[in-house]
């Protein structure tokens, strides 16, 4: 076992490091660079030895090859440096953003799961007949909302809701704060993107339970423990969902590493300071530093995420055996 | 979407049930719409769609990007079939036109990354070994990456625009392609067949354009219907973020952008036509993608 | 003390007095101390340093942390009148309008403790109006007349004019012009790029960055009695229609840049009068900027069909109902003594009153440049109030003569490098100033402006820019007015005006003590605002 992660993540360094080069090279081909932006963006002309200075401040005036090992160090050491944008640790920056990133990814994969694993069973249980159907709609459904569309209606809902009940209209809050500082304050803000998220992402893994379920169903064990006369629900529940729900879990897995950078469009409906939203700002302002650091991490999310999901296979399933 | 079903053979043939005898292709249909009602309905919105970005001037009675304020925010009526936006612009008309933009951006992005992809993928099958390995490595590299944030890197590359958009939204859909293509690949690769083809002394063009991209189809059809729809969604949202397509030019993303929300309430018809647009589209070709995967490949896993 | 002597400020006098209106009546109770104000802001700055930066989104959460030599009077913010901060009293010019003497107050405490002198003033002064190598300041252009400033003692400001000139206390009156602590900037001119340290109503708090900067009252503020918010978060929020609908929920009490019509009557619908609204014509426009050495816009007869294809006098009647755009003008801020009445409008390219007429010109000349189907692509911001809402009107307006026009949107980052670099075909831009002040705010139509991104060339402009600035009478300042707006706008085709905004606040009811201003830049520091809860 031990041996099998070693490999594995040993098997993870040539994904990282590619992306790393691929990350490298997409920054700096889009057009343009930090200090020509902040120059941009300020009054004046701009003047050659103030260029050069803030090229010799960020080392963007470095060969590339420099630069890269300069990444590749920070990259091993986990210090990325500074913001080329803000000036500050990205650590710092990145802090700030990952807790609320984190949060509503545990909660909107929390709801997903809610969602999913209830109604891929019961539509795997009663495969072909309208309940199917209709389960099956409204997890697509799930997936062909815009989310951006969700967020507006959602939060437009809030405030016609609240104003009809109460007489004056309520807004969710709009900045973070940590939940052990104020819960309701936090939850009270988060719930609504996660919900939004958690019933869009439960889409494939409702499918991916029901097929699942499909199968197991067909399968011996399944069949032996109906013939011993077991109820229908007990099998579901103790035989048959017990072992559908590893490729479930793979894709949970793998879309809670994408929530946590890939929440652009909602971060933007909800006002949320997360890392989608950092990782655009920091593209729009050739933030190398950021976007390099920004992107590792969420590969790296994914990696690990992959490996953990790996690991639990080996938990939910004793057949499978590492070498 | 009839003629490369009609192309790709069913596997396990189960229904000898149906009684009078069809043209092969309406028989598929049939069979296809039977046994999944909701693949229908998707088939059903797909055509509509298509109908709709390939008629919208026929069918509609406005320049969707003229201007009339005297008909500014009118509710639907019969001269405004779904109203009108705050430039008093038809919006039935743009939804129509949007349909051509959606679809273009959809069609285009996805086969176009699809191709790109069924060939690196059957490629990289083919021949293996390093090459394999090499492309291997770079797919799962793109494939660490949100789709959103790689088209968001992408746009910020080419610019936005139509063009740019496609682009932006193709590239990461090739790594997405070329990984379901590449394992029904490999199964193929280990046919008898293609060794005899090989014994032949066949070229390697010859034995993958002729023996392996044919029996790689039905994979791949099912990838790119699926991406259709993710990249109409795509498209939306990078409109909808400003990242897009640009105004005038009639796109649903774009039309839920800025004013539609400042309407919402009083207007709402300029919110709620746009995005049942969009939701109808994705709904319907993932339906359909769902149905095509189901009955070409049922073990296929994406 | 005389305040009228100069011109200007009468002109912006006789101006203002009529232009701003506010639907809610003049509050005559006695402030309340306490409490924290919660406002959004549409943007977020690229340094802090306010020297350098042109945004209103450095203004609206930072202006509170500093001190400024004089400012409009906040207490009557649209009377034209300038009034003390730092000093003790308004100089008169000695030396025939050549030297003015500010007396700094004493007792002054910049935040970190350290006390505020004549030689802190005269340090920021000296990087506004002369930044050493490596600084930018975006107001250099202002201060042209400024011949020395300096400070013979901690108590005693002085400023050497080249020549008299009235835009020189409007100048000084701009709301980016922080005093910094000399100390820190000895030790760094950078430092105030990434640092707050004023003396200002607020102390800095936290800036979250992408989220929020917050500031707490400063027991030690030289105005008695105030401030008297306890504390102030600036929320940073990007899309418009959420920020109408924090208001609406009342997770902050206004936005201080302006909404469009549509969203104050929802505001008003749904909140009734838990909202007030403030509405007053803004100094601020949109320009029309083509790239002179991009062709075929080398030519200017090209260049003056782009205008003439606008119908400004019906855009303005439609715009003003979905956008914060309304008044048609020239380049001079509508309604001012010095701007263009309607019928010496009528008389340039764009503004003719029969716009079929304008259109047929417009389509001879292009005709006759030998480009009958122009086709173009529109640079603009992704502001959707009201850049790309005008945008996608003029694109409209084009169509109708036969130029096919694509938008391209931009971020303000990558907006701005284009603009600057000339890569762009056409763009759409802002004359956005503070004070009211035609004789400096239309020094962006010459060719040698820092803002000035159409690549123009043009002596004759700079020549009478400085006639008109040089000289006290208003008859003659009006004179060489009109020819250099007929130059601009319609003889040489060098940028286009197209509508001047109209701002219109709605804050919440509790919020007292803010008056609206021609210019979101304006009466910002919040020391005079109060809750009435």
């Amino acid at each position: 076992m031990l041996v099998y992660v070693v490999k594995r993540i040993a098997l993870m360094i040539p994904t990282l490091f590619g992306a790393a080069v691929l990350v490298f090279v997409l920054m700096r081909a889009i057009p343009g660079d930090a200090c020509m932006l902040r120059m941009a963006t300020g009054g004046g002309s701009i003047d050659p030895h103030v260029l050069e200075a803030c090229h010799a401040e960020l080392g963007t005036d470095q060969p590339m090859l420099v630069q890269f090992l300069a990444f590749m160090k920070g990259l091993l050491t986990l210090d990325f440096g500074k913001s080329q944008w803000s000036g500050r640790p990205i650590m710092h920056e990145v802090g700030l953003r990952f807790q609320l990133s984190l949060q509503v990814a545990i909660m909107a994969t929390l709801t997903a799961i809610l969602i999913a694993i209830p109604l891929g069973t019961i539509s795997a249980v009663r495969q072909n007949t309208w309940i199917d159907y209709v389960v099956r709609s409204f997890s697509i459904a799930g997936v062909a909302l815009p989310s951006f569309w969700l967020g507006i209606l959602i939060i437009l809902g809030i405030l016609i809701t609240s104003k009809a009940l109460w007489g004056s209209p309520w807004m969710p809050p709009i900045t973070y704060v940590p939940i052990w500082v104020d819960p309701v304050t936090n939850l009270s803000m988060l719930i609504w993107p996660a919900l939004a998220t958690g019933y869009r992402y439960s889409a494939v893994a409702t499918r991916m339970t029901r097929s699942a379920m499909l199968e197991v169903l067909r399968e011996d064990y399944v069949r032996t423990a109906r013939a011993k006369g077991l109820f229908h629900k007990l099998i579901v529940r103790r035989h048959a969902l017990r072992n559908a729900l590893l490729p479930v879990v793979t894709v949970i897995g793998i879309e809670f590493a994408f929530l946590m950078g890939g929440l652009v469009v909602t971060e933007q409906v909800f006002n949320l300071n997360g890392l989608g939203k950092l990782f655009v700002e920091s593209v729009q302002n050739h933030d190398y530093n950021m976007t390099q650091a920004l992107v590792m991490m969420v590969v790296g999310i994914f990696a690990i995420t992959n490996l953990a999901i790996d690991i639990l296979y080996g938990w939910l399933d004793p057949r499978i055996r590492y070498r | 979407m009839a003629t490369p079903m009609a192309t790709v053979t069913r596997p396990a043939a189960s229904a000898a049930e149906e009684a009078p005898p069809r043209p092969s292709w309406l028989g598929a249909l049939w069979q296809f719409c039977r046994q999944n009602p909701l693949g229908a309905v998707g088939g059903i919105v797909v055509i509509i769609m298509i109908g709709m970005a390939a008629f919208a001037d026929v069918v509609t009675f406005y320049d969707p990007t003229r201007n009339n304020f005297g008909a500014m925010l009118e509710p639907p009526s019969t001269d405004y079939w779904l109203g009108t936006d705050q430039f008093g612009r038809d919006l039935y008309s743009r939804i129509v036109h949007g349909a051509r933009t959606a679809l273009l951006v959809g069609f285009v992005s996805a086969f176009v990354g699809g191709t790109v992809g069924l060939i690196l993928g059957v490629a990289s099958a083919h021949f293996g070994g390093r090459l394999d390995l090499i492309l291997l490595g770079i797919m799962d590299v793109l494939m660490a990456f949100p789709l959103i944030i790689l088209a968001l890197a992408m746009v910020s590359i080419f610019g936005t625009g139509r063009f740019n958009v496609i682009m932006a939204i193709t590239i990461p859909f090739i790594p997405r392609c070329a990984r379901v293509v590449r394992s029904s690949a490999l199964a193929v690769r280990e046919m008898p067949y293609i060794d005899a083809a090989r014994a032949c002394g066949f070229s390697h063009a010859r034995i993958v354009m002729r023996h392996m991209v044919p029996n790689v189809f039905a994979p791949y059809l099912v990838v790119t219907t699926a991406a259709v729809g993710q990249a109409i969604l795509l498209e939306a949202s990078l409109s909808f973020l400003g990242l897009g397509v640009q105004e005038p030019v009639p796109a649903w993303g774009l039309m839920l952008r800025g004013g539609a929300q400042d309407f919402a309430e009083s207007a709402p018809w300029v919110a709620v036509f746009p995005g049942i647009a969009i939701s109808l589209a994705v709904f319907g070709f993932n339906l359909f993608g769902d149905a095509l995967r189901d009955w070409l490949d049922p073990k296929m896993k994406i | 003390m005389d305040m009228r002597r100069w011109t200007p400020s009468l002109l912006a006098l006789a101006a203002l007095a009529i232009v701003p209106f506010a639907s809610s009546q003049i509050e005559a109770q006695t402030p309340k101390r306490g409490g924290i104000l919660k406002y959004v802001v549409p943007g977020e700055f690229p340094t802090m340093d306010g020297h350098r930066e042109n945004t209103f989104a450095l203004i609206h959460p930072l202006a509170p942390f500093y001190s400024v030599l004089i400012r409009v009077d906040p207490d009557n913010p649209n009377s034209g009148t300038y009034v003390c901060d730092l000093c003790t009293e308004m100089p008169e010019p000695a030396d025939g309008g050549k030297t003015y003497t500010f007396k700094i107050r004493k007792g002054v405490k910049f935040h970190d403790g350290t006390g505020l002198t004549a030689k802190d003033v005269e340090a920021s002064f000296q990087r506004i109006i002369f930044p050493p190598t490596g600084v930018l300041s975006s107001r250099v252009a202002q201060f042209t007349m400024v011949d020395s400033v300096t400070a013979p003692d901690d108590e005693t400001l002085v400023f050497k004019l080249k020549y008299p000139s009235g835009a020189f206390i409007p100048a000084l009156a701009t709301p980016y012009n922080f005093i910094y602590s000399k100390a820190k900037l000895d030790a760094d001119q950078h430092w105030y790029e990434k640092n707050v340290m004023g003396s200002g109503p607020f102390i800095f708090e936290e800036w979250q960055p992408g989220a929020f900067v917050k500031g707490k009252r400063n027991p030690d503020y030289y105005h008695p009695g105030k401030p008297y918010l306890d504390g102030y978060e600036a929320i940073i929020a990007k899309t418009q229609t959420l920020r109408v609908q924090a208001i609406r929920g009342d997770q902050a009490a206004t936005e201080f840049r302006g909404i469009p019509p549509k969203a104050r009557d929802d505001l008003v619908a749904a909140l009734g009068k838990d909202i007030t609204v403030q509405e007053s014509d803004w100094n601020c426009v949109l320009i029309l900027s083509p790239n002179h050495k991009a062709k075929p816009f080398d030519d200017p007869r090209v260049r003056r069909a782009l205008s003439l294809a606008l119908d400004r006098w019906q855009g303005s009647k439609d715009l003003s109902r979905i956008s914060i755009v309304k008044a048609v003008g020239g380049i001079v801020f509508p309604g001012h003594p010095l701007a263009a009445t309607k019928e010496e409008l009528e008389q340039i390219a764009g503004y003719w009153p029969d716009i079929n007429k304008s259109r047929a010109e417009a389509k001879r000349l292009l005709k006759e440049a030998g480009v009958p189907d122009l086709k173009f692509t529109l640079t603009n911001r992704s502001v959707d109030q009201p850049y790309t809402i005008v945008g996608t009107w003029m694109i409209d307006q084009w169509k109708q003569v036969g130029i096919t026009v694509e938008q391209k949107v931009e971020a303000d980052g990558p907006f701005y490098e284009s603009l600057k670099a000339g890569k762009f075909e056409v763009g759409l831009e802002f004359n956005c100033q503070s004070v009211v002040n035609p004789l400096v705010d239309v020094s962006k139509f010459r060719p040698d402006a820092g803002d000035q991104y159409s690549q123009i060339e043009g002596k004759d402009l700079v020549k009478l820019h400085e006639a008109m600035n040089r000289t006290a009478d208003v008859a003659e300042q009006r004179r060489l007015m009109r020819q250099y707006e007929k130059l601009i706008l319609d003889e040489q085709a060098n940028n286009f005006v197209t509508l001047w905004w109209y701002r219109i606040i709605a804050h919440r009811s509790y919020m007292k003590g803010w008056k609206i201003t021609p210019s979101h830049y304006l009466n910002q520091d919040l020391s005079g605002v109060w809750i009435d809860k």
